[in-house]
């Protein structure tokens, strides 16, 4: 075994070769974002700074802070609800079916794939006309296209448990909201780390459906850094900053949960 | 086999989501459809019957041409790309090296974080400047002494679309990669071992028992890859912004439709969008669905 690990010691380099790779775009917008302006310069990009300068921080804050609460206010609700009626509907669907059940299940999935464009006029057509605009509208938009994905990481989950779970819990009298409620929520934890995560992202870094649906007092953080970024005259150690404070929230998510994150992406993917 | 109250409960349980889904999607689509054979241009909404001309209006216009020619460009550098880096880093993270975790923790990094950031970094590492002015990634070509590298990037003519291509390859490969892995994991040790003792070599192993065990991720990949690149639009709005050479589908769909309020072709590009990921994705959920039923 020794050997062989010896063996493959050279291994690191393709790998580390490739960590510079995947690192690169990090350490640009980490040393950018901390150089004072007068050291921005085009020639010098790859230079550390000469000190560590927050000043950037604080005028990105400034400009984007408005965003990023949008972005919080519009992404916690679209999270908690559309993983719930994804932990509902993949219980219906996975265990308590009724005629039809196994139909509708890959409507429902084919939701997960299509291209926003061709639903984006009607989109914007009716959510005016019913009166949902704005931040509200952005997160009812969010819920309900989440659907296929949380419904489909629930009813994988719930397939997988054996049906003699379910029977026991029926012989003992309990109902449909009874053994959802004591037997299968309280073993889903996972499964809602895993929605929760990928929700949170999908929202969070959504660009496309912000663009269309929000003016710009409710712009989320991705619009209001296209914006910024798009600008002649804010200086470019103000945008590296400020796709760092856009990107944090998903990173840090990432950071502490990354092994669940993971397996949700793998959920939403291979068994799909 | 369910109890009349259960069942009327779960229907009634499930009605909202299915309803949502029923407007939202299959609703919209239908909508978006009768407005892509509309005369509708303009901030009123028009129906007027048009035919198939929007269609037809779009397989003769220029701009579309560019836009289907950098789709494929696009989608086969980034599929292939992510494909091909994806399997190699998840095959050298499989020899159970010291480390692994935080190489693969490090190649997935880039999928948490949004394109538009993503879009934001690699428009300055591909800056296209020459001479005095020279940036980015060039800038560090000649710092390596590999000015040969050096190249106008999504500013080349023709095939500038490939350049945007490798920062999707950035962003995506270590979800490929990460795929593999989790394929790689699933096939049982016993074969690899079984292979060994028969004397086949490390690459032997790979090459004829792993690689045909692994074709349902690579078809996976394939289909997932596949109909992002049909979709990409952030990424390419925040390197190049609304630069011709360098249109999409879904770049054109939405400046004709929210900049043009040409609404009846915005409405075209989308269904056509939407056709070109159908034929992918269909089939795919028809077989994944019966290989669910028969294992």
């Amino acid at each position: 075994m020794n050997k062989l690990r010896l063996n493959k010691a050279w291994l690191y380099i393709p790998l580390i070769l490739m960590a510079v790779f995947y690192l690169l775009p990090m350490y640009v917008m980490l040393v950018t974002s901390f150089k004072s302006f007068a050291e921005v310069d085009l020639k010098t990009m790859w230079n550390l700074p000469s000190g560590i300068h927050f000043d950037n921080f604080i005028e990105a804050f400034s400009k984007l802070s408005p965003s990023l609460w949008n972005s919080f206010m519009m992404v916690i609700p679209a999270t908690l609800l559309s993983s719930a009626l994804g932990s509902l509907n993949g219980f219906i669907l996975a265990k308590w079916k009724f005629r039809g059940a196994d139909i509708i299940f890959p409507f429902i999935l084919f939701g997960m794939f299509i291209p926003y464009q061709s639903i984006l006029i009607p989109l914007v057509q009716f959510m005016s006309a019913v009166g949902i605009t704005g931040l509200p509208g952005l997160a009812m938009a969010h819920i309900i296209y989440g659907i296929p994905i949380t419904t489909l990481t629930f009813r994988n989950y719930y397939a997988s448990l054996p049906q003699e779970l379910l029977e026991a819990a029926k012989i003992d009298g309990a109902d449909m909201l009874g053994i959802y409620r004591w037997i299968l929520l309280p073993i889903s934890i996972p499964s809602f780390v895993v929605v929760l995560i990928w929700q949170f992202t999908s929202a969070w870094n959504d660009f496309l459906f912000a663009v269309v649906l929000t003016g710009n007092t409710e712009w989320p953080i991705t619009v209001a850094l296209n914006n910024m970024a798009g600008s002649q005259i804010i200086a470019w150690n103000v945008q590296m900053a400020g796709s760092l404070l856009a990107a944090l929230p998903t990173l840090l998510v990432y950071i502490f949960l990354g092994r669940y994150f993971l397996r949700g992406l793998l959920a939403g993917s291979l068994k799909g | 086999m369910l109890r009349d109250k259960d069942r009327y409960l779960s229907i009634l349980l499930i009605s909202p989501s299915i309803l949502a889904v029923l407007i939202f999607i299959y609703g919209f689509i239908a909508w978006s459809v009768r407005v892509s054979l509309s005369k509708w241009k303009g901030l009123n909404a028009d129906y007027t019957w048009n035919g198939l001309t929007n269609y037809i209006n779009l397989f003769a216009d220029p701009r579309f041409a560019v836009d289907i020619r950098n789709t494929l460009i696009f989608t086969g550098v980034f599929v292939i790309g992510s494909i091909l880096l994806g399997f190699l880093l998840a095959v050298m993270l499989d020899q159970g090296l010291r480390g692994e975790g935080f190489f693969r923790s490090l190649f997935l990094f880039p999928m948490a974080i949004s394109y538009i950031v993503t879009g934001v970094v690699w428009r300055w590492l591909m800056n296209p400047a020459t001479g005095s002015r020279t940036s980015g990634l060039n800038l560090l070509f000649s710092y390596l002494h590999l000015d040969f590298l050096q190249n106008a990037w999504h500013t080349t003519p023709y095939w500038g679309i490939a350049a945007i291509a490798l920062a999707a390859i950035w962003q995506m490969s270590g979800y490929t990669m990460a795929l593999y892995l989790a394929g790689l994991r699933s096939i049982p040790v016993e074969l690899r071992e079984a292979a060994q003792i028969d004397g086949a070599s490390e690459f032997q192993i790979y090459r004829h028992i792993m690689l045909p065990l692994l074709s349902p991720v690579t078809l996976s990949a394939l289909i997932i890859l596949g109909h992002m690149s049909l979709k990409v639009f952030d990424l390419i709005y925040a390197i190049a912004g609304k630069q011709l050479p360098l249109d999409v589908p879904a770049i054109y769909m939405w400046q004709t439709t929210f900049d043009g309020l040409f609404y009846g072709r915005g409405a075209a590009i989308g269904t056509l969008l939407l056709i070109s990921v159908a034929v992918l994705i269909i089939p795919y959920i028809r077989y994944t669905l019966k290989t669910e039923t028969e294992s």
